[in-house]
């Protein structure tokens, strides 16, 4: 009898390390391009996720860092190279350029009216609306300082958090998704 | 409008493309009671297997869908 009681106790101490060990209904991904068009998949996929009832989080690291740079914010206190990748990075969501086609500007511009023409939302309003659907979003920390960006200068989203590489591989192991753009 | 689903809540879906169908109508089907019907017209193509896909991941039945030219309905109801 007693033997059966430890058989049960053992059971249940297995399920509940499996219970530990299954991933959440989670999208996590790491947002690495500075390009408009992937910046806008990354955005489009992370918003469909929470239509589909998922826990999104993106991690916003190197390129993809200055997607979230506030066009309205200006800092002051930088040392040179700072100063350098403030000018030459793109300063928030509508400077970002295509991967491909940009022809100095010209494919990006066209490919915003056409995107207008056919209904489909800037990068600007998809970050809108991933804060309202509550996609959180972490900022690298290390690109921060890498790329000498100052918090202030960063555009205020909800819940936003400046993070390293641990906190965002914590809420991927436990993420039934997982995608690197 | 199709004669034997009753339908408590209408979404115009109509000229948004994607991913916003979906996100409007997992937001719309919160808006009424579990077992009531939602009717969501769209025009983006993408939908006919987007709504199954969200239905499916989301707990939700499609009773049904119908085309008329580039609008698709489709009548939901709401499960979970």
């Amino acid at each position: 009898m007693s033997n059966l009681e430890e058989q049960v106790a053992q059971l249940q101490a297995q399920m509940d390390a499996m219970k530990s060990q299954t991933p959440s209904n989670k999208l996590s991904m790491i947002v690495f391009s500075g390009d408009l068009d992937k910046a806008l998949a990354a955005f489009i996929i992370a918003t469909g996720a929470t239509a589909m009832g998922m826990e999104v989080v993106m991690f916003f690291t190197f390129w993809g860092t200055p997607i979230l740079r506030d066009k309205n914010k200006t800092v002051g206190g930088k040392d040179t190279m700072g100063k350098m990748f403030g000018t030459m990075l793109p300063k928030g969501a509508d400077k970002v350029k295509l991967s491909k086609m940009n022809m100095g500007g010209m494919g990006t511009a066209m490919m915003k009216s056409l995107m207008k023409q056919k209904n489909v939302a800037s990068l600007e309003e998809m970050i809108a609306l991933a804060e309202e659907l509550g996609v959180k979003i972490f900022i690298c920390e290390m690109s921060m300082g890498l790329m000498g960006f100052k918090r202030e200068e960063m555009i205020s989203y909800e819940g936003v958090e400046y993070v390293g590489v641990a906190t965002f591989l914590a809420e991927a192991a436990d993420s039934k998704i997982q995608l690197f753009i | 409008m199709s004669d034997d689903i009753k339908v408590d809540k209408s979404l115009d879906l109509k000229g948004l493309a994607c991913p916003m169908p979906v996100v409007k109508v997992s937001k719309g089907i919160k808006e009424v009671e579990i077992g009531q019907v939602i009717a969501a017209v769209t025009t983006d193509p993408g939908s006919l297997t987007d709504f199954p896909a969200w239905a499916k991941t989301s707990g939700n039945e499609i009773l049904k869908s119908e085309q008329d030219g580039n609008e698709i309905t489709f009548y939901i109801q709401r499960k979970s």
